[in-house]
């Protein structure tokens, strides 16, 4: 193996990371769908030839790719030792999240890199398509028992042999869309940011020498590693637990655990997530890869300065239970996985702060809230006002939580009100912060949202809501208080309601002047309320942040005598 | 004809004499905090009579320092019932991708932000009058709470400006001041919290910028001045000073704006249309891209987290690799430089003023590319080399066990590649080839790294123009007047009405050239030009699809829905490469812009004349790869047109230092520029 210098790693360290951000780069301004133009619901990076490890992400794609990628390299790697036929110029492609890890509507291209003759790594591709078939447009399906009701389910197949694209599985896929047109466009997206990896790989290879790039990812892999086991080191040894529940699958009202037991043991970590409910009937199952890369988000918000690199997996084990909703089988549906893996994350934060609580973030919101309202105008066009909802962070050490923020598996920003309203038959009577959600604490969670929407239409419209927290509150840390639950209402003629589910419900039937109101959870508080400045107290009620109530039973009535 | 540029450091006065073309240079200390006093400072070293100045433009960082620092009034807002925290919520981000931490205080306290009763829908009609009682009553609350400027930020005013007018017409009568901002003047635009910000951060600055703005103009007249004072937009035009204090928001990145118009006007005369610039000051390296001689506008940017401005600006992107950011080593042993910076107090560890950890200026003065004896600027006498040795040796060398030369050159090469990283994908993301590209640095530091973004990058050639310390203040005389209006439409190319269409068009025409009527300036050209947000229905990014529509005599000719469908189809498929069957076409914004083309000056008059000197001043050994070279170092001035230096080599002036790498070329033209690429051979 060449040995590498200091200097000529660290510029092939920012290099290869920037092959990746200029693939990502290539897809947000290719793609057609603004999932991954506007919310960048996308990722790119650079695999190892026999191991499928990641080598390297880009920077701006979706946080929970960056775990989550290598599966579906290491999918293709396994179906082409199977196949025997791996050669220079093939790309696979695939959709099934049983093998690759979150849902079906993400489609993962993956495509071997050749040097010399030889396999040199591969470079991956996963976009969030629009519509990928199934029983609901944008493939949202809060009923689904099977993933057939909830998209197609492609395989890893190869859609380039040597070069030679195979039109018969574009002709399969676009026939399987509800947006054809979208599904190409992303399509070729997806295909032109490989070629630009492939292009800047050559380039790279050709300046430094294959040899050379292969010692600097060999010593990055080290390096990464390195650096998570000094980083465990910091960390006390022991063992924490932490549990806590979705609110129901959306089939059977059940409380669902998640437990996680945290061990750290020198520079080496265990999260154990015996305990944790068996697979169920309902969508928010996940299969394995998504939990191992839901570890890798939630290490990586704790120690965000850590490279994307599978070395920084290597002292971490997950252990899951067979028969576990963590790790379901083919066909269980998994279209709801993100309010399991921000519960996952939630779980290992609460563990983590009993041992260090300097370095954690208390929970937050935890739910996605996809709320989807539609109906059909006077003209019989139909209309669908799909979206998620945004809620607080949790508190820290340094600060008080962010308020109304997106989920920590996620950038995606929320829409703005008056596009909205300007493109469907709906008035926000309110869109704002909502008192007394955060949880309490020296540093206080960041506020959820309550958000009032009045139906415009003459014809009325039908709700959906899938959302969780509506049983089980987001948990404070360090002493920390709870935040408030997520509450939805929606207008009767005979007054206000909430869904049986809590939080999921089809089919809620409003008349024109009707409204629903969704009002989302705060983030947990950080330490105890008794320690918070009094003068910090008496400005929270001056802007009304918290009611005085809520102050007095809270943090006691010392803020009654400091100005704000 | 004067052009100043006030930065954190110098203030810089650039001075064109319109009678015979020359164009004199003055550099003068900032001072803090009122800028006002160096400004005339400087302007009076260059000239005695004020009286004989026609024109003052000036590059100004007064609202960029307010925003960063949050240093604006105390502001109130009134708004639309249940839309109190628009400002707070943002668009539910967050400041960092990873690590959850960080929160978020708005400009204005929730305190002070009061709702009334009023809603207009978004087709434009009025679900519920405005309560102007509530809104004086709103008004006098907030005035009586110490509130010094106001917004008044109603839902979708932009569709229908009524309620909002009516309330802001209330507003007006009562308020103790002339700070009253409201978002349907500002930006009439759809997006709530892109307008609301929009508008809450003019109020926010306008105290503090037109104060500003006031005691320069009033201090300029008093010395005589009775010419025009204007002020460079972000936009990179220039607006009237009335103007700049009714709508200060517009100057948020005036300063690095004049710097881009600059390096655009320099790089065409000089052959080169198509040119990345590079900024590099102390604490980030701020590049922009001018393709065909155009410089990139972005129709919004984010000064800091939540604080979002939506008006055209010269598009530049910052990364923290400049010369007072820190290089250390992670514990997993890789180089990394900045994000943290010593900026420039206590700037790097050679200046000697309690910064001990090695930045990148500090890499440059222990390889020789620095003169330690004549720091530039003028602030210090010497630099401490071996304080600068010994920091590298700690933080660097030691860890990576390299010795100290070797760490510096370490530290270049690191920061260079992250540098050249910025380059390239500033033109990935606008589909071009960066090796088409030459390279224009500017700012103190950036002309000694050019020849490393040319080895990085495969730029063909760097330009360095003859005054890089000055490029701002002379952007400020070069920049045209502009005026950018925008007007949400909302409308499917089907059913669009083109006369309200029109209407938009003429009075946007209409108010821009009275602009221009009222400047007290001349203007070899003036033009309008229209452009409209669009799309396909169901897609959120739109097209900008420029309409060429003809102004004869001021008036605006009705373009026809042939015209709009034919101007998008081609915008589109000049974007996407192909067009959507059966997609419906639909209009989201008009956009204008209003030109006044001010005369330009012939930048063959900064070029040095005569035989000059060639021969080098002295040498010294610099350190390139793995050894050091005995390095020609040269009065850059004094070199004469045509004069070709072959590195290694340095050329110094009194506020820069270009560096010619060992390999390269360095070529005066005809401007003074100097060009550099690699030798011929070498290529």
């Amino acid at each position: 193996m060449t040995q590498i210098d200091p200097i000529t790693l660290a510029v092939l360290a920012g290099r290869m990371e920037q092959i990746a951000d200029e693939m990502d780069a290539t897809l947000f301004r290719a793609a057609f769908n603004p999932i991954i133009a506007e919310a960048h619901d996308a990722s790119h990076g650079l695999y190892h030839a026999i191991s499928g490890d990641t080598l390297v992400q880009g920077k701006s794609g979706l946080p929970i790719f960056v775990g989550v990628m290598s599966f579906a390299v290491q999918a293709v790697i396994e179906k082409a030792a199977a196949d025997g036929d791996l050669a220079d110029g093939d790309i696979y492609i695939f959709n099934d999240a049983h093998i690759g890890g979150t849902h079906l509507s993400d489609m993962r291209l993956v495509r071997p890199y050749f040097r010399d003759g030889k396999l040199f790594c591969y470079l991956a591709s996963v976009g969030h398509w629009h519509d990928v078939g199934g029983n609901v447009p944008g493939n949202y399906n809060p009923a689904a028992t099977e993933v057939f009701q909830e998209a197609f389910v492609l395989p890893p197949v190869k859609l380039a042999r040597a070069g030679e694209i195979n039109q018969d599985i574009i002709d399969i896929l676009l026939r399987n869309t509800r947006l054809p047109q979208s599904a190409m466009g992303d399509l070729n997206g997806q295909l032109g940011a490989l070629d630009l990896g492939v292009k800047r790989m050559d380039e790279l290879l050709d300046e430094y020498g294959a040899d050379t790039v292969e010692a600097a990812l060999e010593a990055l892999s080290h390096r990464a590693e390195a650096l998570m086991r000094a980083e465990l080191q910091g960390l006390p040894d022991g063992r924490w637990e932490a549990t806590d529940y979705l609110d129901n699958d959306g089939i059977t009202d059940e409380p669902l655990a998640i437990k996680v037991a945290v061990e750290i043991a020198d520079d080496r970590m265990l999260l154990d997530f015996t305990g944790s409910a068996p697979q169920c009937a309902g969508p928010v199952n996940i299969a394995l890869p998504t939990t191992v890369a839901t570890a890798y988000v939630a290490i990586k918000h704790i120690f965000p300065a850590l490279p994307a690199n599978a070395g920084v997996m290597r002292p971490i084990e997950v252990r899951v239970p067979e028969n576990s909703m963590l790790s379901c089988e083919f066909p269980a549906p998994t279209g709801g996985y993100t309010e399991t893996i921000l519960r996952m994350i939630d779980v290992i934060f609460s563990a983590l702060a009993k041992a260090a609580p300097e370095r954690i973030v208390a929970n937050a919101y935890g739910t996605i809230n996809a709320l989807s309202i539609a109906g059909k105008r006077s003209d019989g066009r139909p209309w669908v006002m799909f979206s998620f909802y945004g809620g607080g962070h949790g508190g820290s050490m340094a600060c008080d939580g962010l308020n109304h923020g997106n989920a920590p598996i996620s950038t995606a920003t929320i829409p703005p009100m008056e596009i909205l309203e300007s493109v469907y038959p709906v008035m926000f009577k309110q869109w704002a912060l909502r008192p007394d959600s955060a949880g309490s604490g020296k540093h206080r969670g960041g506020l959820g949202a309550r958000y009032e929407i009045e139906v415009l239409e003459e014809n009325g419209a039908e709700a959906f809501l899938f959302g969780e927290r509506g049983r089980f509150a987001p948990k404070g840390v360090a002493g920390g208080g709870d935040a408030a639950m997520n509450v939805f209402s929606y207008a009767t003629d005979t007054g206000w309601a909430q869904p049986p589910l809590a939080s999921k419900m089809r089919g809620i039937k409003l008349r024109q002047g009707q409204s629903v109101i969704l009002e989302t959870p705060g983030g947990g508080g950080y330490g105890p309320a008794a320690e918070r400045a009094p003068k910090d107290v008496a400005r929270d009620v001056a802007r009304g942040l918290i009611t005085a109530q809520h102050a007095d039973k809270t943090y006691g009535n010392v803020w009654r005598e400091v100005a704000p | 004809m004067v052009g100043v540029d006030v930065g954190g450091t110098f203030t810089d006065v650039f001075v064109l004499n319109e009678a015979d073309g020359k164009a004199e240079v003055a550099k003068v200390p900032t001072t803090r905090p009122d800028q006002s006093g160096g400004f005339l400072d400087g302007v009076s070293k260059q000239v005695s009579d004020l009286s004989q100045i026609s024109v003052v433009v000036h590059g100004t960082t007064a609202g960029t320092n307010a925003l960063l620092e949050r240093k604006g009034a105390k502001i109130g807002v009134i708004t639309t019932q249940g839309l109190r925290d628009v400002l707070e919520m943002r668009r539910r981000d967050r400041p960092r991708t990873w690590g959850l931490r960080g929160d978020f205080e708005p400009i204005a306290d929730r305190r002070y932000r009061m709702e009334v009763p009023e809603r207009t829908l978004a087709d434009g009609s009025i679900r519920t009058p405005v309560d102007l009682n509530a809104v004086r009553t709103a008004a006098n609350s907030l005035a009586d709470q110490g509130c010094v400027a106001i917004a008044i930020l109603f839902a979708n005013a932009y569709a229908n400006p009524q309620n909002e007018a009516l309330a802001v017409g209330a507003v007006r009568d009562i308020w103790p001041n002339e700070h009253v901002s409201c978002s349907s003047e500002i930006l009439p635009e759809i997006r709530e919290f892109e307008r609301f910000s929009t508008t809450a951060l003019n109020a926010y600055l306008q105290p503090e910028v037109s104060g500003y703005l006031d005691r320069l103009e009033t201090a300029l007249k008093g010395g005589g001045f009775g010419g025009e004072f204007m002020i460079v937009q972000s936009n990179g035009g220039v607006m009237a000073v009335d103007t700049a204090c009714k709508t200060p928001v517009r100057t948020a990145l005036s300063g690095p704006a004049a710097g881009v118009i600059a390096a655009s006007y320099i790089t065409s005369s000089a052959g080169f249309p198509d040119v990345v610039t590079g900024d590099m000051g102390g604490t980030s390296f701020d590049v922009s891209l001018i393709a065909g001689g155009q410089s990139m506008l972005s129709p919004q940017t984010s000064i800091d987290f939540g604080m979002v401005v939506r008006t055209p600006m010269i598009e530049i992107t910052t990364i923290g690799a400049g010369g007072g950011s820190i290089a250390w080593v992670d514990k997993g042993g890789l180089l990394n430089i900045g994000p943290e910076s010593a900026g420039s107090d206590p700037g790097p560890v050679a200046y000697g003023l309690g910064n001990t950890r090695p930045t990148v200026t500090d890499a440059n003065v222990v390889l020789g590319r620095i003169d330690p004896d004549n720091p530039i600027g003028g602030k210090l006498t010497r630099l401490d080399v071996a304080a600068a040795e010994m920091a590298i040796d700690m933080h660097v060398g030691h860890p990576l066990n390299l010795d100290t030369h070797h760490a510096a050159e370490a530290i270049l090469r690191v920061a260079n590649s992250r540098m050249a990283g910025a380059i390239r994908l500033v033109s990935i993301e606008r589909g071009f080839d960066p090796k088409r590209f030459a390279f224009m640095p500017f700012g103190g530091g950036g002309a000694l790294h050019a020849g490393a973004m040319l080895a990085e990058v495969g730029i063909a050639r760097a330009i360095v123009p003859r005054y890089p310390g000055v490029t701002s203040a002379m952007g400020c005389v070069i920049a045209d007047m502009r005026q950018d209006f925008v007007q949400t439409i909302n409308s499917l190319v089907d059913t669009l009405d083109t006369q309200a269409l029109t209407s938009f068009m003429q009075s946007h025409v209409d108010d821009g050239m009275a602009v221009l009527d009222a400047a007290n300036t001349v203007f070899e050209a003036r033009t309008a030009r229209f452009e409209l947000d669009m799309a396909y229905i169901g897609q959120t990014h739109t097209v900008a699809v420029p309409l060429a529509v003809e102004v004869s005599a001021g008036t605006v000719t009705p373009p026809t829905k042939a015209q709009v469908k034919a101007a998008f189809d081609a915008a589109y498929t000049a974007t996407f490469g192909r067009l959507l069957k059966n997609g419906t076409r639909r209009i989201l914004n008009l956009r204008s812009a209003v030109t006044g083309t001010r005369p330009k000056f012939d930048l063959e008059t900064l070029a040095p004349t005569g035989a000059g000197v060639t021969t080098p001043k002295a040498t010294r050994p610099v350190h390139f790869g793995d050894t050091w070279h005995d390095t020609a170092i040269y009065d850059r001035l004094t070199l004469p047109v045509g004069c070709e230096i072959t590195g290694p080599a340095i050329l110094e002036q009194p506020d820069t230092t270009v560096l010619i790498e060992p390999g390269l070329t360095g070529r005066v033209d005809r401007f003074g520029n100097t060009i550099i690429a690699p030798s011929e051979g070498t290529a």
